[in-house]
C-alpha cells in the first residue's frame, strides 16, 4: 500500500474513537469492582438495636455489651463520681460536648438520659482502640480531682467519666454516645431512640 | 565412553538451538546472565538485592503450602493456625519459614535501601530504578498488613483497627474510605476475607510484576557500584565496560555463596527463636498477644506494631494531633521518593562525599533505629519527647537535602574503580 493512499484524518479519528469508547467501558467497569467492597446487604442488616438488663450493675461497675460489632460500655456512676465531673471542664478539651457525637438527649452535663448510668461506645475517636477503665486510684492522674475514667493504650488518649477527653492527647472529640433509650428503669435498648429524641 | 558424551551434549545443544529458533532463550541469557556486565568491585552491600528476591520466593512458596490448610473465617481463622502449628506435619515449619521470611524481608529491603543511600545508587540515572523499588517497598508494606491480620490474634485485630483507622483520619473523605477498606463498620469477617484475597492474589501479582520491572530497569542502565563510577563510560574495544564482569558466573556464584549463608542465619531464627523474643519486647516477629484469639471488645494492655513499621509508628505517636500524625506518617515513608531530586551533589558514593553528607546519613539512621526502638515502647513523657526530637531529625535529612548536599565538600571522583 502506498502511504498517500491513507486517510490520516479517518485514521486518526477511528483511533481516537476507540481510545474514548474502551477507555470509558474501563471507567465503567471499575465500578461494580469499587461497589462490592461496600458493606454488603447483610452486613448492614446486621446492625440491629440490642437491649441489656442492667438490675445487676451496681454502683462503680462497668458493663461491656457489643453492639455493631463494636464495645458499647454501661457504666454505673456513684454521686461522688457524677459530683467530681464538673471540677474537670478546665481540662477537657471538649466540656460542652460541642464538637463530639451524641444524641441531642445526651449533650449534657453528665452525657446521659439518666445522670446515674453514662451509656458510651467503647472506642477510642483516635484510632479506634478500645480504652480501659480505670479507678480513681491509678497513677499519673490528668488531672487533679480525678475520680477514674479512661486510658486508652494504644495511644495514650485519656477520658474523664463522662467520656470527655482530656487537653494534650491524640483523640480529637470525646467519645461516641450511641442511640439508646431506657424501657424500663432496668432495662435499655442501644441503637434504637425511636420515641425519645 | 568420550563418543556417547559427545552425543549428549550434541544432542542438548540442538534442542537449545531448537528452543532458541522459538523463544529468544540465548538472547535473555546472554543479556541478563551471561553477558550483563556488572562492576567488579561489588562489596557486602550488594548482597541484599539478591537475598530479597529469595526471601520473595520462600514467601511465595510457603505462602501456597499455608493456604492449603488456612482458613480466611473470623470463626475458623484462629484455629486453623493453630492446626497448622500442632497437627499438619511440618505445618510449624512452613509457617516459621513464613513469618520469619515476613520480617526477614524487611531486615533485606531496609539494608538494601541503605545501600542506595550510601552509594547514592538512586542519582541520575537510575531514578526510575529507585522508584519502581520504592513502589515494592511499598507494596511490601501492604501485604505484610494484609498477612498480618490472617491469623485473627489480638495483635492481629487492633492492629488492623489502628491502621485502617488512619485512613479515617483523612478530612471529609476519610470514614467512607476506612468503610469501604473494612467493607463492614468494624473490622469483622467480612475484613479478613478481603484481606486474605489482596494477600494472596492481588499483592504477589503486583510485586512480582514490579519485580520484573526492576530487574529490567537495572539492567537498561547497569548496576552503581561503592565508588559510585558508571562503568559503561569506559569501555574497551568490544564495548565491554573494562571495569565490568560478567554477572554469571562471577556474580551467580558470589550471590550462591551469600544465600548460604544468609540461610544459615534465616534457619537459626526458625529453629531458635522464631517469635524473637528479645528482652524488654513482645516478640519481634511475632508478638505474645497475637496468641490470644482476637477479642473486638478489648485492647490488649500494650499494642505495638510489628518491629518494621515501628520507626513510622513512634513519628505517628510523636504528633499531638490526629490529622497531624497521620501526615507526617505519610511523609515519613514517601520522602524517600524523592531523594533522586532532593540531593543536590555531584558526587554518588559515600567515599567521595563531604562531611555534610556523612553526618547528615549517620544522624538519619541513628534517628530511624531510635525511633524504631521507641516505637516499640510504652508512650512515656520522656519517650514522647524523644520522639519529638528524633522526628524532627528525620525530617531534616530530607527537607535540608538539597542545602547541604550542594554546598558539600565533595572530593575528586576517580576515573576507574577502586580494587
Amino acid at each position: 500500500m502506498e502511504n498517500s493512499n491513507i486517510d490520516k484524518s479517518r485514521r486518526r479519528f477511528l483511533t481516537a474513537a476507540a481510545t474514548v469508547v474502551g477507555g470509558a467501558g474501563a471507567a465503567a467497569a471499575a465500578v461494580p469492582f469499587v461497589a462490592t467492597m461496600t458493606p454488603s446487604a447483610k452486613t448492614k442488616a446486621i446492625g440491629a438495636p440490642i437491649e441489656v438488663d442492667i438490675s445487676q450493675l451496681r454502683p462503680g461497675e462497668r458493663m461491656i455489651e457489643q453492639w455493631r460489632g463494636k464495645p458499647v460500655w454501661i457504666l454505673r456512676r456513684t454521686e461522688e463520681m457524677l459530683s467530681g465531673i464538673s471540677s474537670q471542664n478546665d481540662v477537657v478539651s471538649d466540656p460542652e460536648s460541642d464538637k463530639s457525637g451524641q444524641p441531642d438527649y445526651a449533650k449534657n452535663e453528665f452525657r446521659a438520659i439518666e445522670d446515674e448510668y453514662l451509656v458510651v461506645i467503647g472506642i477510642c475517636t483516635h484510632l479506634g482502640c478500645s480504652p480501659n477503665y480505670v479507678e480513681s486510684d491509678a497513677e499519673n492522674p490528668p488531672a487533679a480531682d480525678w475520680q477514674g475514667g479512661f486510658f486508652c493504650p494504644c495511644h495514650g488518649s485519656r477520658f474523664d467519666l463522662a467520656g470527655r477527653v482530656y487537653k494534650g492527647v491524640p483523640a480529637p472529640t470525646n467519645l461516641v454516645v450511641p442511640p439508646y433509650k431506657f424501657v424500663s428503669p432496668s432495662r435499655l435498648v442501644i441503637g434504637d431512640d425511636s420515641g425519645v429524641a | 565412553m568420550a563418543n556417547s558424551d559427545n552425543q549428549v551434549i550434541n544432542a542438548l545443544v540442538g534442542l537449545r538451538d531448537w528452543v532458541d529458533d522459538r523463544f529468544p532463550l540465548m538472547q535473555n541469557w546472554n543479556e541478563h546472565l551471561a553477558k550483563y556486565y556488572a562492576p567488579k568491585n561489588f562489596n557486602f552491600w550488594y548482597f541484599f538485592g539478591a537475598f530479597a528476591l529469595l526471601v520473595f520466593v520462600i514467601q511465595i512458596v510457603t505462602g501456597i503450602w499455608l493456604t492449603m490448610n488456612y482458613k480466611p473465617s473470623a470463626a475458623e481463622a484462629f484455629a486453623s493456625v493453630e492446626y497448622i502449628m500442632r497437627d499438619v506435619s511440618w505445618g510449624w515449619f512452613i509457617r516459621y519459614m513464613h513469618s520469619t521470611g515476613a520480617s526477614a524481608f524487611f531486615v533485606v529491603i531496609y539494608l538494601h535501601m541503605f545501600r542506595a543511600l550510601l552509594y547514592g545508587s538512586y542519582k541520575k540515572p537510575r531514578e526510575l530504578l529507585w522508584l519502581s523499588g520504592m513502589a515494592i517497598y511499598l507494596l511490601l508494606m501492604g501485604e505484610a498488613f494484609f498477612g498480618y491480620l490472617l491469623p485473627w490474634g489480638q495483635m492481629s485485630y487492633w492492629g488492623a483497627q489502628v491502621i485502617i483507622s488512619l485512613f479515617g483520619a483523612l478530612p471529609i473523605v476519610g470514614e467512607e474510605l476506612a468503610l469501604w477498606i473494612r467493607g463492614d463498620f468494624v473490622v469483622s469477617d467480612v475484613t479478613l476475607n478481603r484481606f486474605f484475597s489482596l494477600h494472596v492474589i492481588a499483592f504477589p501479582f503486583l510485586i512480582a510484576a514490579l519485580v520484573g520491572v526492576h530487574i529490567l530497569a537495572l539492567h537498561e542502565v547497569g548496576s552503581n557500584n561503592p565508588d559510585g563510577i558508571e562503568i559503561k563510560k569506559n569501555k574497551n574495544a568490544e564495548g565491554i565496560p573494562v571495569d565490568g564482569i560478567p554477572f554469571h558466573p562471577y556474580y551467580t556464584v558470589k550471590d550462591i555463596w551469600g544465600a548460604s549463608v544468609f540461610m544459615i542465619f534465616f534457619f537459626a531464627v526458625i529453629f531458635f527463636a522464631p517469635e524473637m523474643k528479645v528482652p524488654g519486647t513482645q516478640g519481634l516477629f511475632l508478638e505474645g498477644a497475637n496468641f490470644i484469639p482476637a477479642d473486638p471488645l478489648k485492647t490488649p494492655e500494650h499494642i505495638a506494631p510489628v518491629w518494621y513499621f515501628t520507626p513510622f509508628y513512634a513519628i505517628l505517636r510523636a504528633v499531638p494531633s490526629q490529622l497531624g500524625g497521620v501526615i507526617a506518617m505519610g511523609l515519613a515513608v514517601s520522602l524517600f521518593l524523592l531523594l533522586p531530586w532532593l540531593d543536590r551533589s555531584p558526587v554518588k558514593s559515600v567515599r567521595y562525599r563531604g562531611t555534610n553528607y556523612k553526618i547528615a546519613l549517620t544522624l538519619f539512621i541513628i534517628s530511624f533505629l531510635i525511633l524504631g526502638w521507641l516505637g516499640l515502647q510504652v508512650a512515656t513523657p520522656l519517650y514522647t519527647w524523644m520522639a519529638r526530637i528524633f522526628t524532627v531529625v528525620y525530617f531534616l535529612f530530607f527537607f535540608l537535602m538539597p542545602f547541604y548536599t550542594a554546598v558539600d565538600s565533595d572530593k575528586e571522583v576517580p576515573e576507574r574503580v577502586t580494587s
